[in-house]
């Protein structure tokens, strides 16, 4: 190992069904979350019914969109490799795609930042427009945006706790849980992607 | 116990790859393919559930861990489905 070993109470599986307690918490977290999205998605679509979306605009945005949509994509690959690294015990390059994936989140942030700038100085806002579409986008992709955000510094606590040698092939829970998290904003955008900028 | 699952990076690019040519296929069709509006709705949806399929099975596991995350993870996709097709379309 390239690191000291585990210590053993990390190792200790905490279950009262077979099933790791912290794995259900999580996925148990995640179905909570997808009916808040569906509730806002379900929001969306009918305000699409009664408002004119501004094609115009919304257009204009898709080429940095899709840029960032592959980026999103890409730190999932990043996430899913920490993982793989993590339990081949490759320290080095489960610290390296760990970073990768926060720099990758971070990026994602960053141009939806600029594209919310460009969007709001072509007209797309929130108030005075002539229909609520601009509040459904910006509440749906905010929404998506500040789960990115919480990914990122999900992920930096998990990179620090790697940089002091806490996984290995026995101890990678703490990556396992934060991928989770982080694959469902990743899926999460899939959606949003297509139903607010191809649709 | 929870089931184990391999976890190859190969296996993981293979899944990346899809998804970036699908998300290219569906930039490619809402941008200029020239299809009517409703084979072009039904076309997006799906690829983007096939896309989002991809990342729940593989990156996400749901392939190869215990069937119960499976369900947790569907049983409220499905009710939610079910509410927004109900209120998208409220019966006459």
């Amino acid at each position: 190992m390239e690191h000291g070993t585990v210590p053993t109470h990390a190792l200790h599986l905490d279950t009262n069904t077979g099933i790791d307690n912290r794995k259900i918490g999580i996925w148990l977290f995640l179905a909570s979350e997808v009916m808040f999205f569906s509730a806002l998605i379900g929001a969306y679509l009918l305000t699409r019914a009664s408002a004119e979306k501004p094609h115009d605009i919304i257009s204009g945005a898709i080429p940095l969109i899709s840029l960032n949509t592959f980026i999103l994509i890409g730190s999932s690959l990043t996430m899913a490799l920490s993982l793989a690294f993590a339990r081949r015990d490759n320290q080095t390059r489960m610290k390296i795609a760990l970073l990768l994936t926060i720099v990758l989140g971070s990026t994602f942030l960053f141009f939806q930042a600029n594209e919310y700038n460009n969007l709001f100085h072509e007209g797309l806002t929130m108030s005075g427009n002539p229909h609520i579409f601009g509040s459904m986008f910006y509440l749906l992709t905010g929404f998506h945006g500040l789960h990115v955000l919480a990914g990122v510094v999900w992920n930096l606590v998990v990179w620090l706790k790697a940089l002091r040698g806490g996984f290995g092939p026995e101890n990678h829970a703490g990556i396992e849980y934060a991928g989770l998290y982080w694959h469902f904003v990743d899926l999460v955008w899939i959606i949003l992607f297509t139903i607010i900028y191809l649709l | 116990m929870h089931a184990t699952h391999e976890s190859h990076p190969g296996k993981y690019i293979a899944v990346f790859v899809g998804l970036a040519l699908l998300t290219a296929i569906e930039v490619l069709m809402a941008t200029g393919a020239g299809l009517a509006a409703t084979p072009l709705i039904l076309i997006l949806i799906a690829l983007a559930a096939v896309k989002a399929g991809m990342v729940a099975l593989f990156f996400m596991h749901l392939r190869d861990d215990t069937k119960w995350f499976s369900l947790l993870f569907i049983y409220p996709l499905l009710l939610a489905s079910l509410l927004i097709f109900w209120v998208v379309f409220p019966a006459p």
